[in-house]
């Protein structure tokens, strides 16, 4: 049995002295692919937000373990290095700096950096193809001006350049249209092999059709109600979430 | 198959030049001056304090005729019916006027007929600045005046420019050898009682550049002019006469830099350029004065005049400046467009970083029809430094349907910093259009958790995103400014505790 390559031990974080998250705990082994489903504002992009260490929100107990190595208290690149990886919600604009610039300096931060750099150039175009992506794309500024699909095409692109042993992405298929997902969610299933720890956080079933996953988590109020294999994520397809909330109804009352 | 090797091909393309830059860049990212080294060598140097003996032993040690004597003189008297200027968004001490040293210059030889002659520690302060002067090392397609403390030193490439009658040589030597064109230009742009410091630099210049331009020659490579502190207690007042004749092109490169001392330097030069018509003249500075310490002690005093006068039809000055250094920047390099579609361009970036101020922007006057000019400018504050953009616009009645584009755009990085921003507008006739953009932002935290998250330390998010809000300006510079350029601002925003 392989170790786990990803390890959340009793998460808990604050946004400005709130708790929104209340205590997670998950193990990934590599090759796995869990997803994290809930309804709005339960926490879930918290989670993934505080796990790469953005800066309003402040994990208050718990140990986040990459490969063995406890990354809690490294900085935001630091973790980076060590292997982490989001996929941002909304990605932000950064005029004036060209995606290719963006990336090569991206590469060269990693421990590898040197050698990987050296490939840069063709790994870029291998993955401009996978996401059916102009090559164009390479001299324009980072989401400058970008549609929604591109935006997210940019995060996976990137996700594939810099090879997370962690890959989180937050909310990928939201704003994609049916094609738009088809292709990241294509992007996604190759990037992410079996040495690879995948947590996709996202609101609905519908990405699930294409990357499947092999664990569902389901968030509320910040804590993990229920997991389970992936028919879990169809049956929240069928049912929404409130059958869950009745499940735990001290929690409720705890709100 | 064929698409296939075209594409490769592009992404080589987009790549290459940005790879070198890269590479050049890296580990540079310190944030010291590094230019703050001082040469050791003799120095003919005249007794501080200026009246009108003072002129008199400058004049002299150049061997100047009788009329630049007097314009000199001339200028002194108009200096001193004048009052120091003080309405700059900058707050400094008073500035002792005859405790200055207004001539220094390597002892010798002031004008070397050859490189031989060239103190050897000359040879060796430029080459430490990324300039070497010697035949094998030389910059390619860059033609150098070197300016070191009062005097030019050396201009390279001469003889090949002579060759397509392109005039580049030291202003000392032009006054000796085309004194019927210095007499001719010499003050047409700027004249001696045009500001306090122009008046000053008219009356104890010492040297700089100038250059001609003859008809129909499109210059081969750029012309450059390094200028180069290093004498104690000196101010430089170098002056720059750019003419280029028409249906001329040139490419115009300026640097500066200075060692670091305590106590703060003056330079107060005056550049003029003219263009006749249908000549394009494209000036481009870096300037890197030493801005001062941490604490805001020393640090030049850079009170420079810059005018362009766009004299012929369809004639064109662009100036791109790239402000990094200094205590305090102070100036507006300038467009004056007499010709009818004559074409001014401003692009400008000003770092102040520490305790700098700048105040510094632009006038671009439209006298002619269908006159045109356009100014992009980036304002960066960071530390405790303060950044004003001031600039106007004067669209005159004779210049019927001209036009003017303004975006003045600042950046400002912590919490201690200032950024200003006063444009003037005043159009006189119905048929010219303005625009004006705006913006005003700082270096988002979540831009910052953005770059970092992929790995990018902090201080090199910091220069990324700051590069980028540049990235308008640093095209309009040629590819070996443009590297520089890079390199200085990542150098000048590298500080972990300006985001505190």
């Amino acid at each position: 049995m392989s170790k786990p390559l990803f390890e959340i031990k009793d998460i808990h974080v604050n946004i400005e002295d709130k708790e929104v998250v209340k205590g997670i705990n998950i193990k990934i082994l590599p090759g796995e692919k869990h997803a994290i489903m809930g309804p709005n504002g339960s926490g879930k992009s918290s989670l993934v937000n505080a796990l790469m260490g953005h800066p309003n929100y402040e994990i208050t107990e718990g140990e986040i373990i990459v490969d063995g190595k406890n990354v809690t208290d490294l900085e935001t690149n630091e973790r980076a290095r060590e292997g982490m990886f989001l996929g941002m919600q909304y990605p932000l604009a950064i005029p004036g700096v060209t995606v290719s610039n963006f990336l090569r300096t991206a590469v060269k931060s990693h421990p590898d950096g040197e050698a990987r750099v050296k490939t840069f150039r063709k790994d870029l175009k291998r993955h401009f193809k996978v996401l059916e992506i102009d090559e164009s794309f390479a001299t324009r500024y980072v989401n400058d001006g970008f549609s929604g699909g591109e935006k997210k095409r940019l995060e996976i692109l990137q996700m594939g350049i810099l090879r997370p042993k962690v890959a989180m992405l937050d909310e990928t298929d939201s704003g994609l249209d049916i094609d738009a997902l088809q292709v990241v969610s294509k992007g996604i299933n190759e990037f992410c092999d079996e040495n690879v720890a995948l947590l996709m956080v996202t609101h609905y079933q519908r990405m699930l059709n294409y990357v499947n996953p092999s664990h569902i988590h389901v968030f509320m109020n910040g804590e993990i109600v229920k997991s389970g294999g992936p028919e879990l994520a169809l049956e929240l397809e069928e049912k929404g979430y409130d059958w869950l909330q009745k499940d735990v109804p001290e929690k409720v009352e705890a709100q | 198959m064929t698409d296939d090797i075209q594409q490769e091909k592009n992404i080589n393309e987009i790549d290459d030049p940005e790879l070198e830059k890269v590479k050049r860049i890296e580990d540079e990212i310190t944030g010291e001056y590094k230019y703050g080294f001082t040469t050791d060598i003799e120095e003919d140097r005249i007794p501080p304090g200026l009246n009108e003996d003072i002129i008199r032993i400058i004049s002299a040690k150049k061997n100047e005729p009788e009329w630049l004597t007097e314009w000199r003189l001339d200028a002194f008297r108009t200096w001193q019916t004048m009052k120091e200027p003080r309405w700059c968004n900058c707050t400094y001490n008073e500035i002792d006027y005859q405790g200055i040293t207004y001539y220094t210059a390597p002892k010798n030889t002031p004008q070397y007929q050859s490189l031989d002659e060239v103190d050897p520690e000359i040879l060796k302060t430029y080459e430490k600045l990324g300039i070497p002067l010697e035949e094998t090392k030389r910059l390619l397609n860059v033609a150098v005046d070197a300016v070191f403390d009062s005097v030019s030193v050396v201009t390279t490439f001469k003889d090949k420019l002579e060759e397509l009658g392109i005039i580049f040589c030291s202003f000392s030597e032009a006054v000796q050898e085309h004194p019927e064109l210095v007499r001719k230009y010499l003050g047409s742009v700027v004249p001696t009682n045009d500001n306090y410091y122009a008046a000053l630099n008219a009356a104890v210049f010492s040297d700089g550049s100038f250059c001609y331009i003859p008809k129909n020659v499109r210059s081969p490579m750029d012309l450059s002019t390094y200028f180069r502190i290093n004498a104690v207690n000196t101010g430089q007042f170098e002056r720059t006469l750019l003419i280029a004749d028409e249906g001329s092109y040139v490419s115009y490169l300026e640097g500066c830099s200075a060692p670091m001392r305590d106590e703060n330097q003056l330079h107060a030069a005056v550049v003029e350029l003219i263009a006749h018509d249908d000549a394009e003249i494209k000036y481009s500075t870096i300037q890197n004065w030493y801005p001062g310490d941490d604490e805001g002690k020393g640090g030049i005093y850079n009170f420079v005049t810059k005018r362009g006068h766009c004299k012929g039809k369809n004639s064109k000055i662009s100036w791109t400046q790239v402000e990094t250094g200094s205590a305090i920047t102070w100036k507006y390099p300038s467009c004056i467009l007499e010709g009818d579609n004559s074409i001014g361009d401003f692009y400008s970036v000003a770092v102040t970083n520490k305790y700098q101020q700048a105040d510094t922007g632009t006038k671009m006057i439209h006298i002619g029809k269908n006159t045109t000019s356009k100014i992009v400018s980036k304002g960066i504050s960071a530390g405790h430094g303060r950044n004003t953009y001031r600039g106007q616009v004067k669209i005159m009645n004779s210049a019927e349907n001209s036009r003017n584009f303004s975006q003045c755009d600042s950046m400002m990085i912590g919490g201690e910093c200032e950024a200003n921003t006063f444009p003037t507008i005043d159009v006189r006739n119905n048929s010219s259009t303005m625009e004006h953009e705006a913006y005003t932002g700082k270096v988002g935290e979540e831009q910052l958790f953005y770059l970092m998250s992929r790995g990018i330390e902090e201080e090199e998010a910091v220069a990324l995103i700051v590069t980028g809000f540049c990235a308008d300006i640093f095209k309009q510079l040629p590819l070996e400014f443009s590297v520089e350029a890079v390199r200085l601002i990542e150098a000048c925003v590298a500080f972990p505790d300006t985001l505190g």
